[in-house]
C-alpha cells in the first residue's frame, strides 16, 4: 500500500495554482529528475518502503531514496500498471499476490521507465524496512535476485499486543547501530554523524506537526479537506523521500496555510473538477484507494456531497494525529518508534479503536472500508473490523471491494451501487435518529 | 512415561489407523481428555508454522497445533469473516473457534508466518476475550547479539506468560526436559523423513503425514512411541514397490492439502521422499543443547539450525532456495512439486525465486494451487502424472 505524490491528476481549475500544489509538482518532478539522471550525477540511491521509510537516515548517506510503491501507484495513475501485472504474470507471478509487487517487476520487464519518460535508475542498496507487510520481504528479495545489491533487512517486530516494548526498541536500535548503518557507509562510501540525523529529524517535526493541523481540519464543518483523495496528496512528500528536508517544512506550511485559509472562509474541499458541493456525508475510509481508477472513484464521492473526513490509509507512513513526532534527542530510537507505530503494523484492536474514535472525534456519518484485493496485510480481518466499529459507534459501515494497480477489479457499476445504498442507509439512519428525538 | 500407545506389536494399519481417527476428529477428543484428566491441566493451541513447544509442555501444558479445518469441516461462519480473495486456513480455524470446538483450549499461539495469521491473532483477542492469545514473533535478523538477544527476550515473556497461566514459574530443569524430549520427538521424526527417503514405497505419504498431523494433537511422549512402533512396524512389512519417481513436495506448510491430494499424487505416480508439511515437528534441524542457559538454546538453535521457508529472510543470496536443492539431492529426487494454497503470498511469492534456483540445478518441476476444501483430484492426478511420465522419458528408463 502506499501513497501517491505527484499530482499528475492536477485539479482542472483554479486550485491547480495553490501554492502547496504548485511546491508539491515540483518538488516530485525535481525528485523523479534527480532519480532518472543519477547516472551522470553519480548519485547513489537506496530503495525502501513507504511503511518504516527511513529517509533522514537515508539523507545522512547522500543517498537517493526510491519507492517501488510510489512507482506503482505513479504507474497506476498513468494506466500503464494492468499491463505491467500482465507481464509479471507472464514470467511466472501469481495472479493471487500483491499487484504492487507484480505492476513494479513488470514494469522492470518493460525497461523501468520513470514517470518522467526516463529509465529508472538501478538501485545501489535495498534497504528492506519489514515493517507492518510480509510481502516487502518477499518484494525486495525478489529485486535482490534481480539487481543482484546489497540487501539490508531491518525487522520492526509486529505490535501484537498493542504496546512497544523495551525489548522492541533494543533490537531495531541493534539493527541500526550494527547492521542498516555499517552498511549504508560501506555502500555510500559517507561516513554517519549523528548530527546530521538530529538536524533532520527536527525538521521533521515541523512539518509533522503542520501535517496533523491540516489533517484535523477536518473536523471542522463543513471539513475544508479531504482527508483520503485529497489526503494522499498531502502525505505525499511526508511519506516519500523529503521527511526532513526543508522542501517538507515550507510546502506543510503553505498546506497548512491554505486550509485555514478554506476553514476561515467555510469552504469545502477542493476536488478535481473544483470546489466540493454541499456536505452532506461525512466518512471515515479504511484501506488503500484504487488508483487505475482514482478520478472516477473520488467523482462518485463528491458527486453526491460525500467527504472523507479522516482515513486510515494516510496512516501508513506515520501515525502522528495519534501524537508521534520523531525525536532528534533520540534519533535511533525514534526511527525504532516510528517503525514500529505505523498503521499496519498494529494490531487489529488498535485498528478498530483508532477507526471508531475517528467516527467519534470526527462526527463521521460512518465507516466504509475499501478492501483491496491482493493485499493481506490491510484485507484481511476488515470485515471484523466493520462489525465491531459499527457496534461501537452505532453508526452504519459498507464494505467496496476494488484492488490498488490491477484494474481488472475496479468495477464502477458495484462500487457506485454500493455508495448509493451506502448514502440511502446514512440518510435512514438519520430520518430515524430525527423522528426518536 | 508412555512406553505404548498401541500395545507392543502394533501393526502398521492399526498405528495408522489410529492416526487417521486423530485426523478425523475435529473435536479433538484427545486433547479434551488429556485436559479432564486434572483440573490444573491446560491446553495451548498454535497455529503453523513454528512455536517453541518445549516452553509448553515445559509449564505443564499441552501444546495443540491446529492447522485448519480441512474438507470435513463445513464453513458456515467462518466465511462471513473473509473476502473470498483469502486463503482457506483462517475461516476454518475462526470457524473451529465459533462452533465450540477450541472451547477447552486455554491460550492460543500465532506465529509469524504472514499477515492473515498476524491480524487473525488480533481478531481472536476480540473474539475470545478469556483466551490467552499472543502473536508469537521471531527474529529475522541472525545474528547471536541482535536476533538471538531480542528472541531470547520474547522466549522470556512467553515463558512467563505460561507461568503465570499455571499460577508457578516454569524452572530451566523443566524446560531441559522438554528440550530432551522434543529432541527425541524430533530424531524420530527425522528417522521417519529419511527411512521414507530411502524406501517411500513402504511409507506411503499419507501414511507418514497422518503421523505427522497426530503430532500436533497428541502429547509428544506418546507421538515419539507411535513413530517409534510404527518405524518398527513398516520395517517388518514388505509392501509392493511401484515404478514411481521421487518428489520433493513443498509449498504445503499452511494451509493443508487434502488428504486425498496427497494420496492422489502416489497414484499418479509420484514418490513423496520430502515435504515441508508440519514444518514444526521438525524445525530445529539438529539437537537442541540441554547444558547451560535453555531459552539461550532453544534461541540459537532456531537462528543457526532451523528449516528454510517462505516465512523467514534469507540473507544470502546465493543460500536462497538453496534448502530445496539440497532436499532433492538428500533424497535423491528427481523433480519438485510446488502446491500452494490459493491467495497464500508467502508461497506463491517464493515460488518464482525457487523456481529459478531450480532451472540452474536443471531440476524439473510442476506447479499447481489447492485449498484445503477442494474436491476435484482429477487435474491435480493428471498434472502429477504427466510429471511422472515425463521424468521417467528423461531420466532414460
Ligand atoms: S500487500 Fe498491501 S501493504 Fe503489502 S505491499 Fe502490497 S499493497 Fe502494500
Ligand atoms: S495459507 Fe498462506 S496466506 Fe494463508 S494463512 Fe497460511 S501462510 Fe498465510
Amino acid at each position: 500500500m502506499t501513497v501517491i505524490v505527484a499530482p499528475k491528476a492536477a485539479p482542472a481549475k483554479s486550485v491547480a495554482k495553490d501554492d502547496s500544489m504548485l511546491k508539491q509538482k515540483e518538488m516530485m518532478a525535481a525528485h523523479f529528475d534527480r532519480l532518472t539522471s543519477s547516472g551522470e550525477t553519480g548519485a547513489k540511491v537506496c530503495n525502501t518502503f513507504v511503511p518504516g521509510n527511513l529517509n533522514e537516515l537515508i539523507m545522512c548517506f547522500d543517498l537517493l531514496n526510491n519507492l517501488p510503491e510510489v512507482n506503482a501507484i505513479q504507474s497506476g495513475l498513468r494506466r500503464q500498471s494492468g499491463a505491467y501485472v500482465l507481464e509479471a504474470e507472464k514470467i511466472g507471478h501469481s495472479e493471487d499476490v500483491c499487484t504492487y509487487v507484480k505492476s513494479d517487476i513488470g514494469m522492470m520487464a518493460k525497461g523501468n521507465i520513470g514517470p518522467n519518460g526516463k529509465r529508472m535508475p538501478d538501485p545501489n542498496v535495498l534497504l528492506l524496512s519489514y515493517t507492518g507487510c510480509f510481502t516487502f520481504m518477499k518484494w525486495f528479495e525478489l529485486l535482490r535476485e534481480q539487481y543482484k545489491c546489497e540487501t539490508i533487512m531491518l525487522h520492526t517486530p509486529y505490535m501484537g499486543d498493542g504496546k512497544i516494548t523495551p525489548n522492541m526498541i533494543q533490537y531495531m536500535v541493534k539493527q541500526l547501530k550494527e547492521e542498516v548503518i555499517p552498511t549504508l557507509e560501506r555502500v555510500s562510501g559517507v561516513k554517519f554523524d549523528i548530527d546530521r540525523l538530529r538536524e533532520y529529524l527536527k525538521r521533521s517535526v515541523k512539518a509533522e506537526d503542520d501535517l496533523v493541523k491540516v489533517l484535523q481540519a477536518a473536523k471542522t464543518k463543513p471539513s475544508p479537506i479531504d482527508a483520503y483523495f485529497g489526503g494522499i496528496y498531502y502525505i505525499g512528500p511526508m511519506f516519500g523521500a523529503f521527511r526532513g528536508t526543508e522542501d517538507a517544512v515550507e510546502y506543510y506550511k503553505f498546506l497548512r496555510a491554505e486550509v485555514e485559509d478554506r476553514v476561515a472562509k467555510g469552504l469545502g474541499p477542493v476536488t478535481p473538477d473544483g470546489d466540493m458541493g454541499k456536505e452532506k456525508y461525512r466518512l471515515v475510509v479504511e484501506g488503500p484507494p484504487n488508483y487505475t481508477n482514482f478520478r472516477q472513484f473520488w467523482k462518485m464521492f463528491y458527486d453526491e456531497g460525500a467527504v472523507v473526513v479522516a482515513s486510515s490509509y494516510t496512516k501508513v507512513g506515520g501515525v502522528y494525529d495519534l501524537g508521534f513526532r520523531h525525536d532528534p534527542d533520540n534519533p535511533l530510537e525514534t526511527l525504532a518508534e516510528y517503525c514500529l507505530g505505523v498503521y499496519t503494523n498494529r494490531n487489529l484492536p488498535q485498528r478498530i479503536d483508532m477507526l471508531a474514535n475517528y467516527i467519534d472525534e470526527y462526527e463521521a456519518d460512518g465507516l466504509l472500508i475499501n478492501s483491496i484485493k491482493s493485499c493481506n496485510s490491510f484485507s484481511a480481518g476488515q470485515l471484523l473490523i466493520m462489525r465491531e466499529v459499527e457496534k461501537r459507534t452505532g453508526k452504519p459501515a459498507a464494505f467496496v471491494e476494488s484492488d490498488l494497480v490491477d484494474p481488472r477489479y475496479f468495477s464502477a457499476a458495484n462500487i457506485k451501487n454500493r455508495l448509493e445504498s451506502y448514502f440511502q442507509m446514512i440518510e435512514q439512519k438519520r430520518a430515524g435518529a430525527s423522528a426518536a428525538a | 512415561m508412555a512406553t505404548s500407545v498401541n500395545g507392543s506389536g502394533s501393526t502398521v494399519s492399526a498405528i495408522v489407523g489410529r492416526a487417521q481417527a486423530l485426523f478425523d476428529d475435529l473435536s479433538f477428543t484427545t486433547a479434551r481428555a488429556w485436559k479432564a484428566a486434572s483440573p490444573d491441566r491446560k491446553v495451548i493451541g498454535y497455529l503453523p508454522i513454528y512455536v517453541p513447544r518445549e516452553l509448553i509442555h515445559a509449564a505443564g501444558m499441552l501444546p495443540l497445533g491446529i492447522v485448519g479445518g480441512g474438507d470435513q469441516l463445513e464453513v458456515i461462519h467462518g466465511d462471513a469473516y473473509y473476502q473470498s480473495y483469502i486463503c482457506r486456513i483462517p475461516r476454518s480455524t475462526i470457524e473451529l473457534g465459533v462452533t465450540g470446538r477450541l472451547d477447552f483450549v486455554d491460550g492460543m499461539l500465532f506465529p509469524s508466518i504472514c499477515d492473515v495469521i498476524r491480524n487473525l491473532s488480533g481478531m481472536w483477542k476480540m473474539m475470545f476475550p478469556k483466551v490467552y492469545v499472543r502473536y508469537f514473533d521471531v527474529p529475522q535478523n541472525y545474528k547471536d547479539e541482535i536476533g538471538g538477544n531480542y528472541y531470547t527476550q520474547e522466549l522470556v515473556e512467553l515463558r512467563d506468560a505460561l507461568a503465570e497461566l499455571r499460577g508457578k514459574p516454569v524452572t530451566d530443569d523443566e524446560l531441559r526436559h522438554s528440550i530432551t524430549v522434543y529432541n527425541e520427538n524430533r530424531r524420530l521424526v527425522r528417522d521417519l523423513y529419511a527411512f521414507r527417503a530411502q524406501k517411500p514405497w513402504q511409507t506411503p505419504a499419507s501414511e507418514v503425514y497422518l503421523l505427522m498431523r497426530a503430532g500436533l494433537v497428541l502429547p509428544v511422549e506418546e507421538h515419539t512411541v507411535m513413530l517409534r512402533e510404527y518405524l518398527a512396524a513398516v520395517a517388518k512389512e514388505e509392501r509392493p514397490r511401484r515404478d514411481n519417481c521421487r518428489v520433493v513436495l513443498t509449498g504445503v506448510f499452511c494451509e493443508q492439502p487434502p488428504l486425498n491430494l496427497i494420496k492422489s499424487l502416489e497414484l499418479a505416480g509420484c514418490y513423496v521422499v520430502d515435504d515441508d508439511l508440519q514444518l514444526v515437528t521438525r524445525w530445529l534441524t539438529s539437537d537442541c543443547p540441554i547444558e547451560g542457559d535453555p531459552l539461550k538454546n532453544l534461541a540459537l538453535a532456531f537462528l543457526h539450525h532451523s528449516e528454510s521457508t517462505a516465512a523467514k529472510y534469507e540473507p544470502n543470496l546465493a543460500e536462497k532456495g538453496q534448502h530445496l536443492v539440497r532436499a532433492v539431492k538428500r533424497t535423491d529426487a528427481e523433480g519438485v512439486i510446488f502446491a500452494c494454497p490459493s491467495f497464500c503470498d508467502p508461497a506463491l511469492l517464493d515460488r518464482p525465486m525457487l523456481q529459478h534456483v531450480l532451472k540452474d540445478a536443471n531440476i524439473p518441476f510442476i506447479a499447481f494451487k489447492y485449498a484445503e476444501n477442494s474436491g476435484q483430484m482429477q487435474p491435480i492426478r493428471e498434472q502429477a502424472g504427466t510429471f511422472a511420465d515425463s521424468i521417467k522419458l528423461w531420466s532414460g528408463t
